[in-house]
């Protein structure tokens, strides 16, 4: 292992999967001393025993204000820690701001040894809000599925019509309202759930 | 053409101006569109202003104070040329702790220096050294609470535990045991008294009678680039603030902030503090405090220079910043009378004279120089009666017992 590599980094977060999403990357790039703490009880203690090098964190965790509070009265931390690498590096700054990385570094560490991790952060980062995204979109079509698959089931019931005709009858409505099925859907059980359909 | 600014706010009660601004439309009649940014850390807050990804922010004062002397992260001039508000804080502390407190609560909000002492020796009966959660160092709410226990000969770095943690979580931590009681602005205080877990013990109010608290910071540069846009800002704030400070419109005010996108707590606990309405034990009656949080009246937005040095000089107090004639210079320049000034000259708001005065002299209400319309200023004293002479800080910062 190059010596470039014996950086030792802490994530701070919340979610499992971010971290992991994070962590992996770093391994794969060669860095091999990462742990993972959650920002919860006592982490400020848990973070000071491990005396990291660099702390990778949410710029949206509501604990950063406790975070900072620790890295600027930590007797154990002796040395000052900054923000962000290369002050001067706006593209950077504004790329992690975007991507939600707040990154503190101990002063001294020089900052072609500490460019590539945030970097590879900002991407996983950005990574991971886009699998967030893509399983929240699963998630809706997942239940959008269910609404119309009710509304289907009350149209069978109240109207004696085929699964097959129940669909065509609610996108045709949908097409003539200028509305998603889904809505057309909820609409018709929430009507029929006030009239008392019973289903 | 309207022109867009973006805003970092934290949720809380004290965003109301800059709320009200944006949807009672204050901004659209000076031509502005405010993007109100919600924000869960001061750290953040601070540095999507700082990092320019937002315009303005609604901020602790002494923080802009702090970024300016290059006391928190990445140095950056930083100008406040309005207040968004006066006070609304309050102490609160864990039930078991507050029942060494005199229980009457009238009696103990109304005698900051006897509760104060009653604080002290209820210090020693606890089972750890109090843990009190501050919503960060360079808070209002800190200096006030340093301010508090140090009239009593407590250290608050040595006596106490001041925790850090953002105003959301306070109340999270009181129920885990994790802190024993703390200091925020409203809501949170009133979220722990009605969720049954705590009890006044303080009101920012009675410690400092015109305490300052958040101000509308922006980076002095972007301040000094953008004239017109500032002056237009300063503008729809000072109405929105009128509409603010008027009874009548507490409730709706209370509505609108209980929106998700803004404090997302329920409108009658957000209420309590714009009506001066507080419960300070769950189940019991309001105990009224009119001066409890005060947007508009008695010239509240006007920034008053020797406000921000008082903020420094319990900066130097606390060993927070190194005294030099530099630094207190620097620091007196955050707050910008002068642009307020301008940006309202042509309006009917009372504009006082001065730029800096005593602070703590006013006893009782006294009708002060204005360059127009009347204006009276309400009493501002320090409980404990001390004066601050911005033009003798060191005279001032003398006078305090020296605890070690």
């Amino acid at each position: 292992m190059e010596f470039g590599h014996s950086m030792r980094i802490v994530i701070i977060d919340d979610s499992g999967l971010r971290a992991t999403v994070l962590e992996e990357g770093l391994r794969e790039a060669g860095y091999d001393d990462i742990h993972i703490v959650p920002p919860r009880g006592a982490f400020v203690a848990r973070l000071e025993r491990m005396a990291p090098d660099v702390v990778l964190m949410d710029l949206g965790s509501p604990s950063r204000d406790t975070l900072e509070e620790m890295l600027s009265v930590s007797r154990a931390l002796a040395r000052p820690i900054a923000m962000f690498v290369d002050q001067s590096d706006e593209a950077m700054i504004g790329a992690a701001i975007d991507a939600g990385v707040s990154a503190y570094v101990v002063d001294g560490l020089r900052k072609e040894r500490v460019k590539p991790v945030l970097e590879l952060a900002v991407r996983r980062f950005n990574a991971f809000a886009r699998i967030q995204a893509e399983l929240d979109e699963a998630r809706n079509a997942l239940s959008d599925r269910k609404v119309i698959d009710r509304a289907k089931s009350i149209l069978m019931a109240q109207r004696n019509l085929s699964e097959q005709d129940a669909y065509t009858l609610l996108r045709s409505s949908a097409m003539n309202q200028g509305k998603k099925i889904v809505d057309v859907a909820q609409a018709l059980i929430t009507a029929s759930d006030l009239l008392g359909g019973g289903l | 053409m309207t022109t867009n600014l973006r805003i970092a706010f934290l949720p809380l009660t004290d965003v109301a101006v800059l709320a009200v601004a944006q949807e009672r439309g204050f901004a659209e009649e000076e031509g502005l569109s405010l993007d109100l940014v919600r924000t869960t850390s001061w750290a953040t807050l601070r540095d999507r202003l700082v990092y320019g990804q937002v315009q303005a922010a609604h901020m602790l004062a002494p923080l802009a104070v702090a970024v300016t002397l290059g006391l928190s992260q990445q140095p950056a001039a930083l100008a406040a040329p309005y207040k968004l508000n006066v006070n609304g804080n309050m102490l609160v502390m864990a039930k078991d702790f507050a029942a060494a407190l005199d229980p009457d609560l009238a009696g103990r909000l109304a005698d900051p220096l006897g509760t104060a002492h009653d604080f002290a020796a209820a210090i020693g009966l606890w089972r750890r050294k109090p843990v009190i959660g501050v919503v960060h160092r360079f808070s209002s709410h800190a200096l006030m609470l340093r301010y508090w226990l140090a009239s009593a000969g407590v250290d608050p770095d040595r006596d106490v535990v001041l925790r850090v943690l953002p105003p959301s979580l306070t109340v999270e931590a009181l129920h885990a045991g994790e802190i024993d009681g703390f200091i925020a602005g409203e809501p949170w205080g009133s979220a722990a008294v009605e969720a049954g877990l705590a009890e006044t013990v303080a009101v920012g109010e009675r410690i400092w009678r015109r305490g300052v608290e958040k101000v509308l910071a922006f980076r002095q540069n972007w301040m000094e680039e953008n004239p017109e846009t500032v002056d237009r800002l300063l503008r729809a704030l000072v109405r929105a603030a009128a509409w603010c400070d008027e009874p009548d419109n507490h409730s709706a005010l209370a509505d609108l902030l209980a929106a998700p996108r803004y404090v997302d707590q329920p409108a009658d606990l957000i209420r309590r503090a714009l009506a001066g309405e507080m419960v300070n034990r769950a189940g019991e009656p309001a105990i009224p405090n009119p001066d409890f949080m005060l947007f508009s009246r008695e010239a509240t937005p006007f920034p008053w220079r020797s406000q921000a040095l008082w903020i420094y000089s319990q900066l130097v107090r606390w060993g927070m910043v190194e005294h030099s004639t530099d630094s207190a210079a620097r620091a007196g320049a955050v707050f910008r009378p002068d642009v307020f000034r301008r940006a309202l000259a042509g309006s009917d708001v009372p504009m006082p004279g001065a730029s800096m005065k005593l602070e703590g002299a006013v006893h009782s209400p006294l009708a002060v120089g204005s360059r127009k319309g009347d204006l009276t200023l309400g009493p501002d004293r320090f409980f404990d009666g001390r004066v601050f002479d911005p033009e003798r800080i060191d005279d001032y910062l003398a006078g305090f017992v020296q605890l070690r």
